[in-house]
C-alpha cells in the first residue's frame, strides 16, 4: 500500500513541484499521466525517496518514508520498492542471472536463483541469463528490469515511463507482465508516463 | 554474487585496460624484486667470503683485481710474488694469521689453487670424502667441482695453462684426487685445492720440457733462470687489531708488493654498481607509479561511463562506502595480480641470471625465498592501487542519485 500526501518539492524558488494525493491499495494499480516538465520523475522520485520532499509525506505499508533517518531508506527501499526505469539500465559487466541476483544481495537478502529461473521463463528471458544485458533488445531488457524489480517481492513497484521506448507489440506485454506480476506478489503498481497508449489500461488514473 | 565478484566482473569487462595497468604494475614490482634479490645474495656471497680477511697482499696492480681473484676467484691474478718477501712482510706483531695462496692454472675452468690446511680451515670447509691433500699433486676438490667434472676419489688429472680452460694442458704430471669438500657455500665449492709445492713442482717441470714464459710470469723471467725462488700469487692475511691497517700502508709505500683491504674494494665496487641498481631502482617505482596513473585513468573514465550504474545500485539498497569498497577492491586486485605476477617474473629472472652467472664465475644465486623487503614492495603496490582507485571512486559519495537517474 502505497499513500502519498500534499508532497511538494522545489529545485530552486522558480522551479517548484506540488502534487495530488496518490493512494494506491495492495494488488492495485494507479497510472500517473503527465506531459514532460510536469514533474513525473520528480513524482516517483519522491515516492521512492529518492528525493527528500519539501513537505508531505510519502506512507508505505504503514511507515512514514519521510521520518525514516537517511541511513535507513536505502535498505527500506531496497525490500520494499521495486523500481523500473524509462530506460533499461544493467551493471553492464555482470550477465543477466547475476543481474538480477543483484536486487537480493543489494537487498541483504538471500540470493534465490530459483526465482530468478521461474520469473525468466514466465517473462520469456529464460535462454538469455547467462548473456550480457546489452546483447539483448530493448523490449527483453525491459522485460529483464521488471523482473530485477520483483526479485525481492517488494510492496511497491514503481514503474517510470516503462513503454516509451517500446513498439506496440512489447508496450502491450511489458504492460500486462507488470500487472500480473505486481497481482501475484500483492503489490501497489504505479506507473509513470506520457505514454497515451495505457492510458485505457488502467482505471485508477492521475492527471499531473 | 558479492562485491568481488562484481570488480572482478568490471576488470573482465575491460580487458584492454586492466591488462595495461596490471602489466605495468607486473614491470616495476618485477624489476624491483629482482634487484633486491640480486643485492641480497650478491652481498651474502660478497660478504660470506670476505669474512675474516683484512687484508690481501699480492703483486702491484690494481687493489680490485687482486681482491677478486684472491677471494672471490672471479679474476685474474695480478701477478707473482716471491715467496720469502712475503713472508719477511707478514712477520710482524700485528697480523694474527697469513694464509699463502698460488694459482694460474685450471681444470675444466674450475680453478686448481695451492695452499695449505689454513685456507680450508678460514672457511670452515669439512671434507665429506676422502682426506685434506697432504702431499705434492694430492688434490681435494669442491662439491660443485665434483658435481660439474664427475671426479672421484682415485681419479688422476692434468690441470692446463691459464684459468679459462683453454690454456694448454700440463700433461706430464698429474694430479691425484684424495678427497671431496662438503657444501659450504663459500669460494670452495668451486676450487681444486691442492699443496703450494704442487703448483711450484707443475711449473718447474713446465719450464724445464717447454722452455717458454707465460706473462704472468714474464717480469720475473731472470729470476727463474738463476735459482728459481719460489713465488706465490696472493697472501690473505687477518689482522691481531684494526691497527693492523697501518701495515698496509708500510707495504704499499716501501714494498714492490702490494697490500689491498677488502672492505674499502668492495665498497668501491658496490658504490660503482651501486649507480646502476639506484637508476634502476627509479625506474622500478617510475613505472610502479605509471600504473597507479593508469589505474587511476581506467577506472576515471570507466565511472563517467558506470556513473548511472553506480546511481542505479544506490537505489536499490548498495551503501555508499560498499560501492566506493568496491572500486578499491579494483584497484587493489589489480596491484595484487601485479604483484603476485611481479614475484614470479623476477624469480624467472634470478634463475636465468643464476644460470649466466653459473657459467662464467660458478657462483649461483638460487635462494627463491620471499625476501622482507618485498613485503614492504607489497605495501606499496597496495597503497599504489587503493590511492589510484580511492581518488576517482569517491566521487561515489558526492552522488546524486536522483539527479544522475533522471539525466539519462
Amino acid at each position: 500500500m502505497l499513500q502519498s500526501h500534499q508532497l511538494t518539492f522545489a529545485y530552486s524558488p522558480t522551479r517548484r513541484f506540488s502534487f495530488p494525493d496518490i493512494r494506491c491499495n495492495d494488488r492495485e494499480a494507479v497510472l500517473i499521466l503527465g506531459k514532460s516538465g510536469t514533474g513525473k520523475t520528480t513524482l516517483l522520485h519522491l515516492l521512492a525517496l529518492l528525493l527528500r520532499p519539501e513537505k508531505g509525506s510519502v506512507t508505505i505499508d504503514q511507515t512514514d518514508l519521510t521520518q525514516l533517518p537517511a541511513s535507513k531508506t536505502a535498505t527500506f527501499r531496497a525490500e520494499h520498492v521495486g523500481i523500473i526505469y524509462q530506460k533499461p539500465h544493467f551493471v553492464s559487466a555482470l550477465s543477466v542471472m547475476d543481474n538480477l541476483l543483484l536486487a537480493n544481495y543489494l537487498a541483504k537478502n538471500p540470493q534465490d536463483k530459483n526465482r530468478a529461473r521461474e520469473l525468466a521463463t514466465h517473462l520469456g528471458f529464460a535462454d538469455h541469463l547467462n548473456k550480457k544485458t546489452h546483447e539483448m533488445s530493448q523490449g527483453e531488457q525491459q522485460r529483464v528490469s521488471i523482473a530485477r524489480a520483483v526479485m525481492n517481492k517488494p510492496g511497491v513497484i514503481l514503474a517510470d515511463e516503462p513503454t516509451s521506448s517500446l513498439d506496440d507489440v512489447n508496450c502491450a506485454r511489458v504492460v500486462a507482465l507488470l500487472r500480473e506480476q505486481s497481482e501475484q506478489i500483492g503489490a501497489s503498481l504505479i506507473v509513470v508516463t506520457h505514454d497515451q497508449r495505457l492510458k485505457d489500461e488502467f482505471s485508477n488514473q492521475v492527471n499531473l | 554474487m558479492n562485491l568481488f565478484k562484481i570488480s572482478w566482473a568490471n576488470l573482465k569487462d575491460k580487458p584492454l585496460s586492466s591488462f595495461l595497468s596490471g602489466l605495468l604494475m607486473t614491470l616495476g614490482i618485477t624489476i624491483i624484486s629482482l634487484l633486491l634479490l640480486l643485492n641480497k645474495q650478491l652481498d651474502e656471497q660478497f660478504s660470506r667470503n670476505v669474512k675474516g680477511i683484512d687484508m690481501v697482499l699480492g703483486a702491484k696492480g690494481s687493489p680490485l683485481q687482486l681482491i677478486l681473484s684472491s677471494i672471490y676467484q672471479i679474476d685474474s691474478p695480478t701477478g707473482n710474488i716471491p715467496l720469502d718477501e712475503a713472508e719477511r712482510l707478514t712477520r710482524n706483531p700485528m697480523i694474527k694469521s697469513a694464509i699463502p695462496l698460488s694459482m694460474g692454472d685450471s681444470y675444466k675452468t674450475f680453478r686448481i689453487v695451492g695452499t695449505n690446511k689454513k685456507y680450508v680451515d678460514h672457511f670452515e670447509a669439512t671434507v665429506g670424502q676422502g682426506a685434506l691433500f697432504q702431499n705434492n699433486m694430492e688434490a681435494t676438490i669442491g662439491a660443485r667441482v665434483a658435481e660439474t667434472t664427475g671426479l672421484k676419489i682415485g681419479d688422476t688429472f692434468s690441470g692446463s695453462h691459464g684459468l679459462d680452460g683453454n690454456g694448454e694442458e700440463h700433461g706430464a704430471t698429474k694430479y691425484k684426487v684424495v678427497g671431496i669438500f662438503n657444501p659450504s657455500s663459500s669460494v670452495i665449492d668451486q676450487l681444486i685445492l691442492t699443496p703450494l709445492s704442487s703448483v711450484w713442482a707443475i711449473h718447474e717441470h713446465h719450464e724445464e720440457h717447454e722452455g717458454e714464459e707465460h706473462e704472468e710470469h714474464a717480469e720475473e723471467d731472470h729470476d727463474h733462470e738463476a735459482e728459481s725462488p719460489r713465488e706465490i700469487t696472493s697472501m690473505l692475511i687477518k689482522f691481531r687489531n684494526p691497527l693492523g691497517m697501518m701495515v698496509a700502508r708500510g707495504i704499499n709505500n716501501n714494498s714492490k708488493l702490494q697490500a689491498a683491504l677488502p672492505s674499502i674494494e668492495i665498497n668501491r665496487l658496490f658504490d660503482l654498481l651501486g649507480i646502476g641498481v639506484d637508476t634502476l631502482r627509479g625506474l622500478a617505482v617510475a613505472i610502479m607509479l605509471i600504473a597507479g596513473i593508469s589505474v587511476f585513468v581506467s577506472l576515471y573514465n570507466s565511472l563517467k561511463e558506470r556513473k548511472y550504474e553506480m546511481a542505479l545500485m544506490l537505489s536499490m539498497g548498495a551503501g555508499r562506502t560498499q560501492l566506493f569498497g568496491m572500486l578499491l577492491l579494483e584497484g587493489l586486485t589489480l596491484s595484487l595480480i601485479g604483484f603476485l605476477l611481479g614475484l614470479i617474473m623476477s624469480r624467472i629472472g634470478l634463475l636465468l641470471f643464476s644460470m649466466r652467472a653459473e657459467r662464467n664465475f660458478h657462483y649461483s644465486l638460487n635462494n627463491l625465498s620471499i625476501l622482507p623487503e618485498e613485503w614492504l614492495v607489497l605495501g606499496v603496490a597496495v597503497l599504489i592501487g587503493i590511492v589510484a582507485a580511492a581518488l576517482p571512486a569517491l566521487g561515489v559519495y558526492r552522488m546524486n542519485i536522483s539527479k544522475t537517474l533522471a539525466e539519462e
